[in-house]
């Protein structure tokens, strides 16, 4: 094989070229040049679910159990394909309420639970550490195998295994590169560019050493397909055993592709750009395929080559020939273990910060006081970082070779696969309640920890064995791996099974049985209906008061003094109006530092720190609601109802004003002369008739609006229709003394609308203008001119226009022309214009030949077909 | 008896206000614009204004505003359509006596008339 | 596009579960290799193609 130092010096130059890259990473993020802005680096930052289990561990167990270790395949391959629904949501919640990991995630779900985040956290790192003890160990064998050494760490003492220094260099790289600054996004780009780096590295590798044994050793896959099939020892090799084990590693791996931390991870808080989701929703399955193909003929060929004196985990690894290609070999081998540490490490470092040290931490006063809380936070990560690793080393140490590399990775899987209910369900089920979610993850994991970790246990000697094969107390019923008598699952689809059905049955149950607290409805709703919101500020779940000074200074200790001036003062400018530090932080403000806050310490604590700042009175259910209702969008569309219903009442009541005084008038002035009386009741009469007007118009704008109008569109002649409106309008000119021309030309022109629809708006632009017009000697044009394509109706009057700025708001709701007070409601050009476009016609205003008096309103019609045209005709 | 001056562009709230005046033994004047309406208190020198806030032109509140910065001290009562708190405080900050909503009652506004005319002499 | 993906995906769980998959779980050798290895591959690509010719109309 190869010498032990050429293996070491190889190993070190390429590690060291990781550290490069995410160096440069870093570098070109920093410059804002981003290295990983690709669908397609997205993807391979994916493929770091492809570990040393896949790397050697899926040979290993088709070498024993045929295809079974394609299911962790498939799975992947399934949720992957719709990612665009179930990946792209968790991604849009996450990057709306800066949420950095799984544990966050839970937390807020429901309504920012400390314990739960907690858990979810505790639960991370207990289900991972042996999955990092695994990597490890695959290191540390391959390495003795290579350098022509013995597999069995047993004889090595810890400090002279492999393992112990590969951990220290993966902790130098996570702290470095993972934990180098306190972010509110929480995206390491240099790390996402080694780690896509290191997924091409393996899958070359991979490829290398499948090509070899398929094409090198063997003549090709018939050759080796053929051979295996002689083979008695083969006869299972393409078995795909129990149907029911078989679906549950589906569903399993599944699960695992969204929430093991490291998918978390990478497929969400890295995640630069959601559209890479697309691309990665094909490239990252086929990356899946493709590592896969060589897997049985590697085992097939281990089992007919090399038998089983050598362990079918290291076939890959022991059919290599030239010392070349198994150096090659060993450094994808090394980049598949050292992808997962680096990633799984930093994702439970935040976690273990975020959810159980700082919340613990803050809880206590001198903590809370201390003015650089940030420091403190990367502190804390960078320990656990170490702390995990090492916990990592010494479960590898002493659970030895017992620890298979598949069974070890599945009991890990089957850990966060607990969360599925919980984080899943809590993103489409409104009602799934914290309560709900708690009860659903501890008994999940506690059949978890019975069904599929104690049987791992008992394998390492730790545990009796007895207790798995006969059940504890000799109850058979009870045995772990076939639980109440359940056969045909296999042992990890008993487990899974029976965990998970528990997990879904008390997460349903519990959630169905009890109620959420109005915090919980809250959060509820910001994340079921992601889609609905529109970016930006969103709910502001905050009653209380706080100057702005405390708010800046509690967010300076996490973020450095200046970040947070910089944050209260871009608010300020928004708000276009200075911010004193005495002043009343609004609700606005208050969420943004509490999302820069749950971008450094996650949302559990910075909730908890806000509302140790804030005097924050409790919220009732009705008033979150409500709030979960003003979401900005829909505060908008309120507040314009608001100020159209203030418009129709203001414009109602003075009618009614005339009406009401004269009606009292009238009745407590008995004595009025005939003529008085009859005056009077003439303006009852006449505002009266204006009050309905208006209520028509109102209900007329509200069909217009919601589409329910009813129009008769035939083919109208134009000519004949202002015809008919000069004539209805001719008594409202003699009264005015305003004097009325009608230019319309010989011959048809013919639109498509409805008749009374367009009756409708020549009188009300026709009435209008009489109202401009300057009393006594005004004069009003309306004209028909067509071109082949448009007839255009102009009705031009000689009052005081309307100045160019007012242009477009006079078609407003309620907005009246500058001359105002004349007694319309100000509703009729909307009405008009919006019935004009029912048409496919245009309404507009301009002003008659420039010379800044009188205006012109114009209606253009599509032409029918059916026009004629010939010269024009005055009257 | 006093001297009022109506300021409103609603010609028919015009007639029913000069009528009530009238009815009370008032020397009325009328007028359509805030402009109109402030050419108008030097000429006529009124005791009380009655002002709607929606006019034409300059709006009721800057009427209100120009005449106590003139040095004005006659009553002002202010006619508004919008009920609302916010504008209600305008008008009173910008130096109205008092405010009814439109519609008013026509006993209301006599009542309201006579006791500011009562206070200020 | 969602509601095909969706689609795409179901059927493509289908095919890789009992019982479609009994169907190809036969211990032959298609073209040189066996049956089951061969079509769970082939839904694969298939599965692969599709997503990704779904994805790129969504586009």
């Amino acid at each position: 094989m190869v010498a032990a130092w050429v293996v070491v010096v190889v190993s070190l130059a390429y590690l060291g070229l990781l550290f490069g890259i995410a160096h440069h990473g870093d570098k070109r993020a920093a410059a804002g040049r981003s290295l990983i802005s690709s669908g397609v680096v997205y993807a391979l930052s994916l493929a770091v679910y492809a570990t040393s289990w896949t790397y050697y561990g899926s040979v290993g167990r088709a070498a024993t159990r045929g295809m079974e270790f394609l299911t962790i395949y498939l799975g992947p391959a399934c949720a992957m394909a719709c990612s665009a629904v179930v990946l792209q949501k968790i991604i849009r919640v996450s990057k709306r309420y800066r949420i950095t990991s799984l544990s966050d995630f839970a937390a807020a779900r429901y309504g920012n639970s400390r314990v739960l985040g907690g858990l979810v956290a505790l639960v991370a790192v207990v289900g991972t550490v042996p999955y990092i003890a695994l990597q490890l160990k695959a290191v540390s064998s391959t390495f003795r195998l290579v350098s022509g050494g013995e597999v069995s760490a047993a004889g090595v003492p810890p400090y002279a295994d492999t393992a112990l220094y590969v951990a220290l260099v993966l902790a130098l790289f996570s702290i470095l590169f993972g934990t180098g600054h306190l972010d509110a996004t929480e995206r390491h780009e240099g790390m996402v560019a080694a780690i896509a780096f290191e997924s091409v590295v393996k899958l070359v590798a991979f490829l290398a050493a499948g090509l070899y044994v398929t094409f090198g050793l063997f003549g090709g896959f018939g050759d080796l397909f053929d051979r295996a099939a002689a083979s008695p020892a083969l006869a299972d090799a393409t078995d795909i055993g129990e149907y029911g084990n078989w679906f549950w590693l589906i569903v399993l791996s599944a699960f695992a592709v969204l929430l093991l931390p490291r998918q978390f991870q990478i497929g969400v808080v890295e995640n630069v750009d959601e559209r890479h989701v697309r691309t990665a929703a094909w490239l990252f399955p086929l990356y899946l395929l493709v590592i896969n193909i060589f897997v049985l003929p590697i085992a097939l060929a281990g089992v007919l080559l090399l038998g089983p004196t050598v362990s079918p985990d290291t076939y890959v690894l022991a059919l290599q020939q030239s010392s070349a290609l198994a150096l090659l070999v060993f450094i994808g081998g090394l980049s598949a273990a050292t992808g997962m540490v680096i990633v799984e490490t930093i994702a439970l470092s935040t976690m273990v910060s975020n959810s159980l040290v700082v919340p613990l931490l803050l809880r206590r006063a001198e903590v809370a006081a201390r003015g650089d809380l940030g420091r403190l936070v990367l502190r804390i990560r960078r320990v656990t970082i170490l702390v995990v690793l090492l916990l990592g080393f010494g479960f590898f140490r002493i659970s030895g070779d017992a620890l298979g590399l598949v069974d070890m990775g599945l009991v890990s899987f089957a850990a966060v696969a607990q969360f599925a209910p919980a984080l899943l369900g809590g993103l489409w089920w409104k009602g799934a309640t914290r309560n709900g979610a708690l009860a659903g993850l501890v008994a999940g994991i506690a059949l978890w920890a019975y069904t599929l970790l104690l049987p791992e246990l008992a394998k390492s000697g730790w545990v009796p064995g007895s207790v798995v094969r006969d059940g504890p107390f000799g109850i058979a019923l009870l045995r772990p791996q076939e639980l109440f008598g359940l056969t045909g699952a296999g042992a990890v689809g008993n487990g899974v099974f029976w965990s998970l059905l528990v997990n879904v049955v008390l997460f349903v149950g519990v959630s169905l049985a009890g109620r959420q607290t109005p915090a919980e409805a809250g959060h509820a709703a910001l994340f079921v209906d992601i889609d609905r919101r529109t970016p930006g500020p969103g709910t502001r779940f905050y009653r209380g008061s706080v100057p702005v000074a405390r708010l800046r200074d509690l967010l300076a200790r996490f973020v450095g003094a200046e970040a947070a001036a910089a944050l209260v003062t871009e608010h300020a400018t928004r708000r276009g109006a200075p911010l004193p530090d005495d002043a009343q932080a609004d609700p606005e403000l208050v969420r943004q530092v509490e999302t820069a806050l749950t971008g450094a310490v996650g949302p559990a604590a910075a909730r908890a720190l806000v509302a140790s700042v804030a005097d924050e009175e409790p919220l009732g259910m009705a008033e979150v609601i409500e709030l979960v209702g003003e979401a900005q969008h829909l505060r908008e569309l309120d507040r314009l109802k608001d100020e159209f219903i203030a418009t129709v009442t203001h414009e109602l009541r003075t009618p009614l004003t005339s009406i009401r005084a004269f009606t009292e008038i009238l009745r407590d002035n008995p004595d009025l002369p005939a003529a008085e009386r009859a005056r009077y009741l003439e303006i009852m009469a006449t505002e009266t008739e204006r009050l309905t007007r208006m209520v028509n118009q109102v209900l007329d704008l509200a069909r217009l609006e919601s589409g329910n109008a009813e129009w008769r569109v035939t083919d109208v002649a134009l000519g004949p229709l202002i015809d008919e409106a000069a004539t209805a309008t001719a008594q409202l000119f003699t009264d005015g003394r305003v004097a009325l021309d009608v230019d319309v030309p010989a011959g048809t022109t013919v639109v498509e609308a409805d008749r009374d629809g367009v009756v409708q708006v020549l009188l009300n632009l026709l009435s209008n203008a009489v109202k401009v017009s300057p009393p006594a000697g005004g004069r009003v044009r309306i004209t028909l001119r067509t071109d082949d394509r448009v007839a255009r109706i102009d009705v031009a009057d000689d009052g005081p226009g309307v100045p160019a700025t007012e242009r477009e708001l006079i078609f407003d709701r309620f907005r009246q022309g500058g001359a105002g007070g004349t007694g319309g409601t100000g509703l009729g050009l909307a009405i008009s214009r919006r019935i004009v476009e029912q048409f496919g016609g245009t309404l507009e205003v301009s002003d008659c030949g420039g010379n800044g008096r009188g205006a012109t309103f114009s209606v253009g019609l599509p032409v029918s077909a059916k026009s004629a045209h010939a010269g024009a005709k005055r009257r | 008896m006093a001297r009022i001056l109506i300021c409103d562009d609603e010609p028919n709230i015009v007639v029913s206000l000069e009528f009530l005046m009238r009815r009370q033994g008032h020397e009325v004047r009328a007028v359509g614009d805030g402009d109109a309406a402030l050419a108008a208190v030097t000429e006529f020198a009124p005791d009380l204004v009655l002002l709607d806030l929606m006019l034409p032109g300059r709006d009721g509140y800057e009427v209100c505003q120009t005449l106590r910065a003139d040095g004005h001290h006659m009553k002002i009562l202010m006619l508004t359509a919008k009920g609302r708190e916010a504008e209600i405080a305008k008008g009173l900050a910008v130096g109205a006596d008092a405010y009814l909503t439109k519609p008013f009652g026509t006993q209301d506004l006599v009542a309201r008339v006579q006791r500011l005319l009562g206070a200020g002499t | 596009m969602r509601a095909k993906l969706i689609a795409v995906t179901t059927l493509a769980a289908a095919c890789f579960t009992y019982p479609l998959l009994s169907l190809f779980d036969r211990p032959f050798l298609v073209l040189g290799v066996p049956l089951v290895w061969a079509y769970l591959f082939v839904v694969w690509a298939l599965l692969v193609v599709a997503v990704g010719v779904l994805s790129r109309q969504g586009r």
